[in-house]
């Protein structure tokens, strides 16, 4: 198709070396993929093996045959490839036009301007069939990551379901990002193909680009192809409308999704084209989405809420995907839901509070009448929320939980459940969900043997998940050992803590962990100290969630400067500004000196030491230490 | 509300002064350009800088001004208004 000399020879290039390799299969994720795989399938089997399971239900389960596979019922939905084989994009996209659903509106993307475009459900098959195309044409081979940075335009809704039809790995990033987390990135996952916007391709891209020797192609969305790139508009009309999805099956490797830890650079969370049903099931179970509904989830696809709910499971249902380009403002997103006339609106705490402080008033000035049913992710929801959206929409808002490493929402308020204000809500049907009684590490107790114990009701624990969800992480990119540790006994520990009432709604406690929620968003203290400590004057950086009205938490740094500098509010602000341009979204709001760092015995900050300071704890009994609600 | 006069000049400054506590490094982009859009500003930094530029100038903002400081002519119009006597 193309006849751009660029493409073919990447394609000349990369058919030689493939040949080389003799390989089937291939790509860092699908090796990496299969040891995870082979993780996963052993963790399968601990709680089998356990000598001597400490609880009750672990006993129980030891005991009983079998039981059913809890998401038979999910997997059935699922259409499946013709022939054989499981894709999200055919589940998403094709799906509902084989079934003659092709005239349905897929996907309404509203700019800043209120201009908008629409697809209906054959037109994304078409542009999705072009992406796949396009792919093809770059010499994207199965298993090969296509990374984005777009945002929430159409071409992001394109660019995910295309390279699912190629059978190759999505993995988005959030257009925030600043140059250090985007090279960290697109480093881990060894990105092929990167399709970002052009404004941020000019001002975060183009200068990394030596330093990505993986990124073979940079697809230019919005703008004219400078050297060494491509212009998306350009190629996607050389492209076919037609494509035959690749035949992949439920464990091929789908997306790629980057999250953050304690320590470490950031993890790539390996997820699989099965997970899509537990994204379907979920979408009636948590968001009662059902088909033709207009939907609205504000999350960005940067962050795994804006794929698997942005883009997978409404769609999946069938329903119509509103997305808006903008960012946040109170009259901008009450007159999208007023004229898209949406019905299911998920959010997060952060928003929530922030079109709270604007009052009731406010909302009551729009037509919010369509409106049946609100969501919210991201940390855990206030009561006083709960009950002002009752106020203001005549609806509660509805809490639930999952992380990037569960693919899927565990626990919600979901339907036919009466919404308790302040807690989670309980485990969906075919998660089974626990407290775990911790260990002085403040995580989860585990034997020598891999036993763990689960706390009795009303106690504050880990919160831990049995594996083996269909949404469930597959692996760590290239990581298998911290992989292996998120799991004991056969469960799956979140690192959240949590207590579950006698009618198993769980309700969060705190991070067990020093990971910082931040509007929504999970920011590893490690990569901030990190990019902290590149600055000459910086010797050392401890990084905390500070509590915030608004953002849940703010990062807040605490630095030990080098002798010869001096502590001031110039330093303070250049230190500010240089996580900015290095980190972007992950940057620190605030930075404090501090020459006295507290330290372990074995020489780490102790994080937890400086949030207590910070809250004005007691500072004796750090194990106890939990974030306030 | 204050009396005393805020000339351009000065809403101009306070303005600027507001967006380097958020972002120290800001290249002030020009008068018509949105601040947001051009200086990356999330909500959070946005609510940010409207707490700097309340304290910094006196001026009370509340959450319905927000549309009033896009861009840095239409901060200065804005300024200029609240301040007349």
């Amino acid at each position: 198709m193309s006849q751009d000399p660029r493409i073919e020879r990447a394609r000349v290039e990369r058919e030689a070396r493939d040949a080389a390799a003799h390989r089937g299969a291939r790509g860092p994720v699908g090796d990496a993929a299969q040891a995870a795989m082979a993780t996963y399938l052993a963790g399968e089997q601990y709680h089998d093996r356990d000598p001597q399971p400490a609880s009750d239900v672990l006993r129980r389960s030891r005991q009983a045959p079998a039981p059913p596979d809890p998401w038979a019922a999910a997997r059935a939905d699922l259409a499946g490839l013709p022939g054989g084989g499981l894709n999200i994009a055919h589940e998403a996209v094709d799906r509902h036009v084989d079934e003659g659903r092709g005239n349905d509106v897929a996907l309404r993307c509203v700019a800043e301007d209120g201009t908008s475009r629409t697809l209906t459900y054959d037109g994304l098959r078409q542009e999705t069939n072009r992406f796949a195309n396009v792919l093809g044409a770059l010499g994207v081979r199965r298993g090969d990551v296509v990374a984005t940075m777009l945002g929430r335009r159409t071409e992001q809704y394109v660019a995910a379901l295309g390279t699912w039809k190629a059978g190759a790995v999505f993995a988005p990033l959030f257009s925030s990002f600043g140059p250090a987390p985007t090279r960290d990135r697109l480093l881990l996952g060894r990105a092929r193909v990167l399709v970002v916007d052009a404004t941020i391709h000019a001002r975060r891209i183009e200068p990394l680009r030596s330093s990505l020797p993986d990124l073979e192609h940079v697809v230019v969305v919005g703008g004219e192809a400078g050297p060494g790139t491509h212009a998306y508009d350009a190629l996607i009309h050389q492209a076919s409308t037609q494509y035959e999805t690749a035949r992949t099956r439920p464990e091929d490797v789908a997306s790629l999704h980057f999250t953050s830890g304690t320590t470490g650079k950031p993890k790539g969370a390996v997820h699989v084209h099965g997970a899509v049903a537990a994204h379907r099931a979920t979408a009636a179970r948590a968001l009662d989405l059902r088909p033709g509904d207009v939907f609205w989830c504000t999350a960005d696809p940067g962050w795994v809420t804006g794929t698997s709910y942005g883009i997978i499971a409404p769609l999946t249902v069938g329903a119509t995907v509103v997305a808006y380009e903008g960012e946040f403002d109170a009259r901008a997103w009450y007159a999208l839901l007023e004229r898209e006339r949406v019905q299911v609106w998920y959010t997060a705490p952060t928003a929530l509070r922030m079109l709270m402080r604007q009052g009731t008033e406010l909302a009551r000035e729009f037509d919010l009448s369509a409106l049946r049913w609100i969501a919210s992710v991201g940390e855990a929801l206030n009561p006083e929320i709960v009950a002002w959206g009752t106020e203001a929409y005549g609806l509660p808002v509805r809490d639930n939980w999952w992380q990037t490493e569960t693919g899927a929402i565990m626990i919600c308020n979901q339907r036919d459940l009466p919404v308790r204000p302040g807690s989670m809500g309980r485990p969906v049907p075919g998660v089974e969900a626990g407290i775990l009684v911790r260990g002085e590490d403040g995580r989860a107790r585990v034997g020598p043997d891999g036993a763990v114990t689960l706390a009795a009701a009303d106690e504050a624990g880990e919160l831990a998940l049995r594996a083996g969800w269909p949404s469930m992480f597959r692996g760590y990119l290239g990581d298998d050992d911290r992989y292996r540790a998120c799991f004991a006994g056969g469960w799956y520990l979140t690192g959240d803590l949590a207590r579950m009432d006698r009618d198993r709604y769980v309700w969060f406690v705190g991070r067990a962990d020093d990971v910082i929620k931040s509007a929504g968003h999970l920011i590893g203290p490690f990569e901030v100290e990190t990019a902290l400590m590149e600055h000459p004057a910086v010797v050392e950086a401890g990084v905390i969630g500070k509590p915030d009205p608004v953002a849940g938490e703010v990062v807040k740094a605490f630095v030990t400067l080098r002798p010869g500098y001096d502590e001031s509010e110039d330093l303070a602000l250049e230190l500010i500004a240089f996580g900015r341009r290095r980190l972007g979204a992950l940057a620190p709001r605030e930075v404090a000196f501090d020459q006295h760092l507290p330290h372990t015995s074995s020489g780490k900050v102790m994080r937890r030491l400086l949030k207590a300071r910070e809250l004005g704890l007691p500072t004796g009994d750090l194990s106890t230490l939990e974030a306030p609600r | 509300m204050t009396t005393h006069h805020l000339d351009d000049a000065a809403a101009r400054a306070a303005v600027t002064e507001a967006v380097r506590r958020v972002v120290p490094d800001a290249v002030m982009p020009a008068d018509d350009v949105p601040l947001r859009r051009d200086l990356e500003l999330d909500s959070l930094d946005f609510l940010a800088f409207v707490e700097h530029l309340a304290r910094i100038t006196g001026v009370p903002i509340a959450e319905a001004d927000y549309p009033a400081l896009a861009t840095m002519s239409s901060c200065v119009a804005f300024l200029g208004a609240r301040h007349e006597p």
